[in-house]
């Protein structure tokens, strides 16, 4: 519990921003984004990109897994979805680049929704199964249906923006964080709406929901198809950013990547699904630096990936055994720590 | 349609059906007696069968010892497994406890990769190579003695948790933790027995499928078939396990043949999600009922 915070109106007490502090510190974040992109190298900026998609993508599967407790495994294959759509928009069509980020969002909606039918028979781990399912048989319609050019997958040309063509990462950047930050905020707002607040009800326990009239099937539909569009908007700037949609873009091991980074970082906070993503997305390029510094880096270079692999699991496993709250409950930590310093709360 | 084809796939399918079987044995007793969905089957199974390759190609154990020595191995680290893992998060959100065991997956692999390296590799030769007809039909060897060790490790596990201590222990806490504390079970000694003889039943069949197909890092794959199969049959169901093995089996064969080996996990996945829909617990899962 906080204190020394009092609230002497409704509207104060739903910000999403409640303290001057808090807002003092997102103007500075905002001011780093804004002049991140001049001072940082073309590789740091690859990252920044890299980093707002995983964003964009973890905070849709949290509107599910974090805020409605159903748990996917299909999180990749949405994005496929919305990647392939958008590359073959931008190749066939040739039609806007906002309309086609709308469209991959839209297509990758529907599939959540076809998707989600079986979750109202279908509980817990038994849907993560269909979800997996689902993503095996996306898989599998993207490599060998005609108009996603089979296992060779397509070729997506540089997006145009008002007359500027997006091919380098420094112009990428200023559209794909606004999206995400867009995507943030609307997903922050959305649980301070009756929608969002059905989803919490949802998952601390669905029957009860529904005696207290939260009509589930479509309550649970809804989650999908807007946990699937997040991720579909997020496959769009993939694609775009990648310009190569491959069946092999999204296996399942993203997905695995993806509920990793909302656990790491807390499920069903935002900050969780933010943190998390920043941080699995950094985490094995950090171990690449790690390995070049090391004396005889070149013999180690063999051990990467493995040891990647290895890392990525000891973090869920450590993560959930010590710290089950995530990154979040770090950070509300170091936070609190601060907030009446000197003194102990 | 050739009949006599038909048959010999039928047959094939049934054959590696068992070995689906057997490995969704391991899981399903984890899952009865401690309710972890242990997402990480496909991964110790190659755990095992590289056990096996360390003692049998490596030491160059003969192989009454080799395979007895990878089974005990692997035992040790499914103990090891749910000291360190699984007893932590007792009692935590399933979907927790479903994590951890991805992120063990992830770290098998990862270790499987840093001692043995990524490459295929060939298990020593054990199982005989004469051909084997079934009246007209033709089975490959290797698969019908991996079917036939399936056979009959299911039988002896099904028979030893039939009458053994440990066994009717095991039962009982599946049926009801409370009530077996209260009779004198010791649960968590439980829990570590189903995982200990978990791994070692998913070892021996890491070995059999090992030395059909040889082992390599992405054998945790097989995992996924085990997956569904467990799904299909019911979480919780032994008798789930053995029949939808043996369906999963016949139709991944069945689908491999004539419509392609790309379409066979595209055709069990078809399955799963059909029979979810009918059944959400499965073929023969316990149906639970909630209450508030």
């Amino acid at each position: 519990m906080r204190i020394g915070t009092l609230k002497e109106s409704y509207l104060a007490d739903a910000a999403l921003f409640d303290s001057r502090t808090q807002k003092a510190w997102l103007l500075v974040l905002a001011a780093a984004l804004v002049l991140f992109p001049f001072f940082a190298g073309s590789y740091w900026l690859y990252l920044a990109c890299l980093v707002a998609i995983n964003v964009a993508s973890a905070s849709g599967l949290n509107i599910l897994t974090g805020y409605t407790g159903l748990v996917s495994l299909g999180q990749a294959a949405f994005m496929g979805l919305g990647a392939y759509t958008v590359a073959v928009l931008e190749q066939r069509l040739g039609t806007p680049f906002l309309l086609n980020l709308l469209a991959g969002g839209v297509v990758a909606m529907l599939g959540g929704l076809v998707v989600g039918i079986p979750s109202l028979r279908v509980k817990g781990l038994y849907l993560a199964i269909v979800t997996i399912a689902a993503s095996f048989i996306a898989h599998f319609l993207f490599a060998n249906f005609q108009l996603t050019g089979g296992t060779a997958g397509l070729a997506v040309p540089p997006a145009e923006f008002f007359g500027v063509l997006l091919d380098t990462s420094f112009k990428l950047y200023w559209v794909i964080v606004p999206v995400t930050v867009l995507m943030l905020v609307g997903s922050a707002n959305l649980f301070r709406t009756r929608i969002g607040r059905a989803f919490i009800a949802i998952r601390d326990r669905d029957i009860s929901a529904e005696v207290l009239g939260i009509p589930l099937l479509r309550t649970k539909l809804l989650s999908f198809g807007l946990s699937s569009f997040y991720a579909g908007v997020a496959g769009g700037l993939w694609a775009y950013f990648f310009r190569v949609v491959t069946p092999e873009s999204f296996p399942l091991s993203m997905s695995i990547f993806f509920l990793a980074a909302i656990i790491v970082g807390g499920m069903g906070t935002q900050l969780g699904a933010v943190l998390g993503a920043i941080f699995m997305t950094l985490v094995p390029e950090v171990l690449k630096l790690v390995v070049d510094v090391l004396p005889g880096g070149a013999s180690l270079t063999v051990f990467l990936s493995p040891v990647r692999t290895i890392v990525f699991g000891l973090l869920i496993i450590g993560f959930l055994v010590f710290e089950p709250q995530g990154l979040a409950e770090v950070w509300r930590r170091i936070r609190r720590f601060f907030h009446l310093w000197p003194f102990r709360t | 349609m050739d009949w006599l084809t038909l048959f010999e796939i039928g047959l094939t399918g049934l054959a590696s059906g068992g070995l689906y079987a057997l490995a969704a044995l391991a899981f399903v007793m984890v899952y009865k007696a401690t309710r972890v969905v242990n997402l990480a089957i496909g991964e110790m199974l190659m755990a095992g069968a590289y056990l096996f390759f360390t003692f049998a190609a490596m030491f160059a154990l003969p192989l009454w010892l080799a395979i007895p020595a990878a089974v005990l191995a692997a035992g040790v680290l499914g103990g090891v497994i749910e000291r360190t893992m699984i007893r932590p998060l007792l009692g935590e959100p399933p979907i927790s406890v479903f994590m951890v065991t991805i992120g063990l997956g992830s770290v098998l692999v990862g270790l499987v990769e840093v001692i043995w390296s990524a490459d295929q590799r060939r298990l020593p030769d054990f199982l005989p190579s004469d051909p084997i007809m079934v009246g007209e039909a033709f089975l490959a060897p290797k698969v019908f003695w991996g079917a036939v060790i399936a056979a009959v490790f299911i039988a002896a596990v099904l028979l030893v948790f039939r009458f053994w201590r440990g066994g009717v222990a095991l039962r009982a806490t599946a049926g009801d933790q409370a009530a077996a504390y209260s009779v004198g079970i010791n649960v968590p000694r439980v829990f570590s027995l189903s995982w200990v003889v978990a791994a070692m039943i998913a070892a021996v069949s890491g070995i059999v499928v090992g030395s059909i197909g040889g082992i390599s890092s992405a054998m945790g794959v097989f995992g996924l078939s085990v997956l569904v199969v467990v799904i299909v049959g019911g979480l919780d169901s032994v008798l789930g396990a053995l029949v939808a093995g043996l369906l999963v089996g016949v139709i991944e064969a069945l689908a491999g043949f004539y419509l392609g080996g790309e379409y066979k996990l595209l055709a069990t996945f078809i399955v799963l999600v059909a029979v979810l829909m009918l059944r959400p617990y499965g073929l023969f899962g316990t149906h639970e009922i909630e209450r508030l």
